[in-house]
């Protein structure tokens, strides 16, 4: 069983009539399973989970925006590396074959390969970039305790929209494979991109699990 | 177990899916993030099964057309996704050929079986198994995603390869079809609306 914190009530059928219910803005629905609870002041530090589902619901952390913020824009840093140093080198019978991610996605000029490069490059960079541009620009704000800027729930909409389409770590994973299928026939070697792209899926998986929609929704409001 | 617990459409309200706030019935635009309002979403399961059969129809000729075009000094070949697996553990390499396998064949395939059961036990009422379907459902949007990782070694081998006469490694038609493949199936996913899993909940535990 997991342990809910006692602030995070569910709402029984005595609350719910009409003029029982507490104030809207307190309450909470489970976006899964659309079960209500009542999210009014929970403590620092706490997690609510849903009662029925149990789905993360809310995580109450009011340094959360400030370390979101720096770690999009080291992320955004990182992919600026990733994809302009030399990415992988390949050498096989004194051929020698180096590529960045950008020369990878402009090498392309025949039909299939050149969508195809169109879809990796969005991808595992376009979207990631245009994801964390998103990030920045609305939470930035949030994080120096200012007021949201103009624009920053639809930028933070396309931020959560995008999060499934963001594969940087799924294209690691790829680069894995395809290390092991050309070992046979050449040495391949890791260029500096390579670690900067590790890098940057970490500080992203960190940053998305710092990322609590309904507190920003919330801010932003 | 569940019976102490209301869902906002029981209480009379509508929840933003998004950002979670609770509103009026009669209200149609979240008044915090500005999404549409909608107590179930009503086209979900139409959604699910006419992106799902694209998913599949694409999928087939991701499989049965080559993935990989290699030239080399000696011979041009081609493979298909399985016939790349097959290579993988001709050369030993049995982790990697699981991970190609599990990625491009069996994930894909576990979905569709996965999603079109979810839309028949909604459609049919189903008040069986819900924390076991609704983790189904979770495993489901999860791993999907996962599935790119074939398109992306083709695409990194075919720029990786360029070696000129010696060798080189260019992508077949298949490794679009499986990208088009996955992003239907991602999106069938993401059409289904969980809530609807939950719906029968109530009934099942008041009678
Ligand atoms: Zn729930
Ligand atoms: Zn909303």
């Amino acid at each position: 069983m997991r342990s809910f914190p006692a602030a995070v009530k569910t709402i029984s059928e005595e609350e719910a009539l009409p003029n029982a219910l507490p104030p809207l803005r307190d309450l909470v629905a489970c976006p899964q399973c659309d079960t209500l609870h009542n999210a009014a002041r929970l403590p620092q530090g706490a997690r609510a989970h849903c009662k029925r589902c149990g789905i993360r619901l809310i995580t109450e952390n009011r340094t959360a925006f400030a370390q979101v913020v720096s770690l999009a824009l080291t992320a955004f840093v990182m992919m600026l590396a990733a994809v302009s140093f030399p990415f992988l080198e390949l050498n096989v019978a004194g051929h020698h074959n180096s590529i960045s991610v950008l020369q990878a996605i402009t090498a392309f000029n025949d039909g299939i390969a050149l969508l195809l490069a169109f879809a990796v490059a969005g991808f595992i960079v376009l979207l990631p970039l245009l994801r964390l541009s998103a990030i920045i620009y609305a939470i930035g704000p949030l994080a120096r305790g200012q007021a949201p800027r103009r624009g920053a729930k639809t930028a933070f909409g396309l931020a959560e929209a995008l999060q499934p389409w963001s594969m940087a770590e799924i294209f690691i994973v790829g680069v894995t494979v395809a290390l092991i299928k050309v070992a046979g026939i050449a040495t391949v070697t890791t260029g500096p991109a390579f670690w900067a792209f590790s890098g940057l899926v970490l500080v992203t998986i960190l940053k998305d699990q710092l990322i609590c929609r309904f507190s920003i929704w919330q801010a932003l409001e | 177990m569940t019976s102490g617990l209301m869902t906002a459409r029981e209480a009379g309200l509508i929840a933003c899916v998004r950002c979670g706030l609770l509103h009026e019935k009669k209200i149609h635009e979240c008044t915090r993030c500005g999404a549409y309002l909608e107590s179930r979403d009503a086209t979900s399961i139409q959604r699910v099964w006419a992106l799902l059969f694209a998913g599949m129809i694409t999928f087939v000729p991701a499989n049965v057309l080559p993935m990989l075009k290699t030239n080399t000094l000696v011979e041009h070949s081609e493979s298909t996704i399985i016939g790349g697996v097959f290579e993988l553990i001709h050369h030993g390499s049995i982790g990697i050929a699981a991970i190609v396998f599990i990625a491009s064949i069996l994930i894909p395939v576990g979905k569709f079986i996965a999603i079109a059961y979810l839309a028949i036990s909604v459609q049919r009422k189903s008040t069986l198994n819900q924390h076991q379907r609704h983790k189904l459902y979770e495993v489901v949007e999860f791993i999907g995603r996962w599935s790119m990782i074939d398109v992306f070694v083709v695409a990194i081998l075919s720029a990786l390869v360029q070696l000129d006469t010696i060798a080189s490694i260019n992508p077949g038609v298949a490794a679009f079809s499986f990208a088009l493949s996955v992003i239907f199936t991602i999106l069938s996913a993401q059409s289904f609306d969980a809530r609807l899993i939950w719906d029968t909940d109530r009934t099942a535990h008041a009678k």
